[in-house]
């Protein structure tokens, strides 16, 4: 079974077809990072304005590296929420019509359940159950997960996801946007023991995760040091690397909560952040100490993508699930409300 | 010639089919529907008449100016079908549109059409009928505030008419800014007017006789206003400057 995968959740247009005996056959993004650099954050309209010219370009060039012709497609799956309504629209609107016209069916995909399943793309995949960290700009989030549409959702962040902290903690840093990554890069430049920041809510039951305090809490420390000191460049980083510490180190301690409260011995790393090395490190290591494993995707297949959607999709229209002849967007949509496989 | 048409650019929701100059629609207010409603609009057309959406000789869709998020639910749609169905796509003015059912039902030929577009602005078209019966524009569709809209030269036989919610919202000041031009009067009971997709199918089957179609690639909303976020100002760096 062929299935066609598309993305316009947020700022990054995919599309990708999976082969359910040859894997990923063909796949490509266009991230619109440039376009929102100016605005230090995401614009909607202009997301989704984008969205409507890249996408049909991104789905030939998916079809020419497949060389796979639209006939012998046997189903089409778009990211169906949550997200931005009109961003999300646009993928759905496209989707369907191409579904209804190929007389194929099409299947609306909940944009973290394609995160959460990514790594079922690798060798060797993680086997159910496991419990999954979601982690990107808009989720921080721990899962669940017994079987494909079997999530359970066992604590999430009550303020910023831990990719918002990581962007506006680089922008206090005056790094340039989106600074996730580039906090992550200078932080390698940072001595690690220099300063050590709090760990959010790890001194409390819960798998629960808060980082907002701790974005001001950075904020606080910067302006101090950089008052007291001289070696301006060098307490940046120092402070970058406390910041990345701090919240890995929280990350890692609900991990190691929530595998040993669900008695598994599988980690899944899910979502844009989860690109992150130290995160990485950090959790495979954990988890050789639980006598478990950590298992995460490749990079392109962390941040937003359309090879997710497709996977996701293909798992929903192999048990036979489908939509009737209409489209919606769904911006808030609870992940343990899925359907079961 | 076999033209399908859809509009998803305001309240309602539209699907016109024509076969050879025989037209049948559907039509629903919708807000915030669209999605839930046009293929399906479009399947039942197409299932009433025996056609696959390959019969077709090309699709047309309203491509604006109107609601942003609509006019891509068109666009999108537009998009997919045609690429599926190798159909070329023909884009047509909501604002001509308008005017174009004002045509049909009252037998205007010459019509004002203005929607509201929220911010204190007007979209704005001003359309003459010509010897086919197809309302052309006489100025550039624009958007702007409404004791700016642009003139053309109103003087004539017969009234104007005034369509579109614009006329709701901003009559008062539109009929100062329209009124020293006018001798034969304003017809200001087409207010409430709204698309319908029937009236994309004359101009559509005249841009296809003319050759004016794009590719599914290209069937892109014309959303006029293009001022849709400001660069905000460089918030403060903490402490002394760090570069």
């Amino acid at each position: 079974m062929r299935v066609l995968g598309i993305e316009t959740s947020c700022d990054e247009t995919g599309v990708a077809l999976y082969d359910s005996d040859r894997g990923l056959i063909g796949q490509a993004v266009y991230s619109q990072i440039e376009l929102h650099a100016a605005y230090g954050g995401v614009v909607p309209e202009l997301a989704s304005r984008d969205h409507v010219r890249k996408l049909l370009p991104l789905l030939q060039e998916v079809l020419e590296q497949a060389g796979v012709r639209p006939r012998e497609i046997d189903g089409v799956a778009y990211t169906a929420g949550p997200g931005l309504v009109g961003a999300l629209l646009v993928g759905a609107g496209v989707g369907r019509s191409l579904a209804w016209v190929w007389q194929k069916p099409a299947v609306g995909v909940h944009h973290m359940e394609g995160h959460l399943l990514a790594p079922l793309l690798e060798e060797p995949a993680p086997s159910f159950p496991f419990v999954a960290l979601l982690v990107s700009g808009g989720h921080t989030q721990l899962v669940e997960v017994e079987a494909v549409g079997r999530y359970r959702l066992l604590g999430e962040s009550v303020d910023d996801a831990a990719g918002e902290a990581f962007d506006k903690t680089a922008k206090i840093l005056d790094l340039p946007y989106p600074g996730g990554p580039e906090l992550a890069r200078l932080a390698e430049r940072g001595d690690p023991g220099r300063y050590r920041f709090p760990r959010p809510m790890t001194d409390r039951p819960g798998l629960d995760f808060s980082f907002s305090g701790l974005k001001t809490y950075t904020l606080n420390a910067l302006r101090e040091e950089l008052a007291a000191r001289d070696d301006r460049e060098q307490t940046r980083a120092d402070v970058a690397r406390a910041f990345e510490e701090a919240v890995v180190d929280t990350l890692v301690i609900k991990c190691r909560r929530a595998v040993r409260e669900m008695r598994v011995g599988t980690l899944v790393l899910a979502g844009g952040v989860s690109a992150n090395r130290r995160l990485r490190e950090r959790m495979e290591r954990m988890m050789r100490d639980e006598g478990g494993r950590a298992y995460y995707p490749r990079p392109a297949l962390c941040t937003d993508n359309g090879a997710m959607i497709a996977f996701a999709g293909y798992q929903r229209l192999a048990a036979g699930q489908h939509e009737p002849l209409a489209f919606s967007a769904r911006p808030r949509w609870p992940m343990d409300s899925l359907a079961a496989v | 010639m076999r033209l399908l048409a859809i509009d998803t650019s305001g309240s309602a929701c539209s699907a016109a089919l024509s076969i050879d100059g025989v037209i049948s629609q559907r039509l629903e207010h919708a807000p915030r529907r669209h999605g839930e409603l046009i293929l399906s609009m479009m399947d039942d057309l197409l299932r009433a008449q025996g056609l696959a959406v390959t019969d077709l000789d090309a699709l047309a869709f309203a491509h604006g100016p109107g609601s942003f998020t609509g006019l891509r639910i068109a666009a999108a749609v537009a998009q997919g079908t045609a690429f599926a169905a190798e159909l070329p796509v023909i884009g047509i003015s909501t604002l001509a549109t308008l005017a174009q059912g004002c045509r049909r039902e009252r037998g205007a030929s010459r019509v004002l059409s203005a929607f509201d577009a929220r911010m204190g602005e007007v979209y704005w078209g001003i359309y003459v009928a010509d010897d086919q019966g197809l309302m052309r524009p006489m100025v550039d569709d624009s958007v702007c505030a409404p004791e700016a809209v642009p003139l053309a030269p109103m003087s004539g036989e017969t009234p104007w008419f005034a369509a579109g919610d614009g006329w709701r919202a901003h009559a008062d000041v539109l009929q100062r800014r329209v009124g020293p031009l006018l001798d034969q009067g304003l017809d200001l009971a087409d207010a409430d007017r709204v698309c319908e997709s029937q009236d994309i199918l004359p101009l559509a089957e005249d841009a296809f006789r003319r050759g004016q179609v794009v590719s599914a690639y290209a069937a892109l909303p014309v959303y006029l206003r293009n001022r849709v976020a400001s660069v905000p100002p460089r918030s403060e760096p903490p402490g002394p400057p760090l570069r």
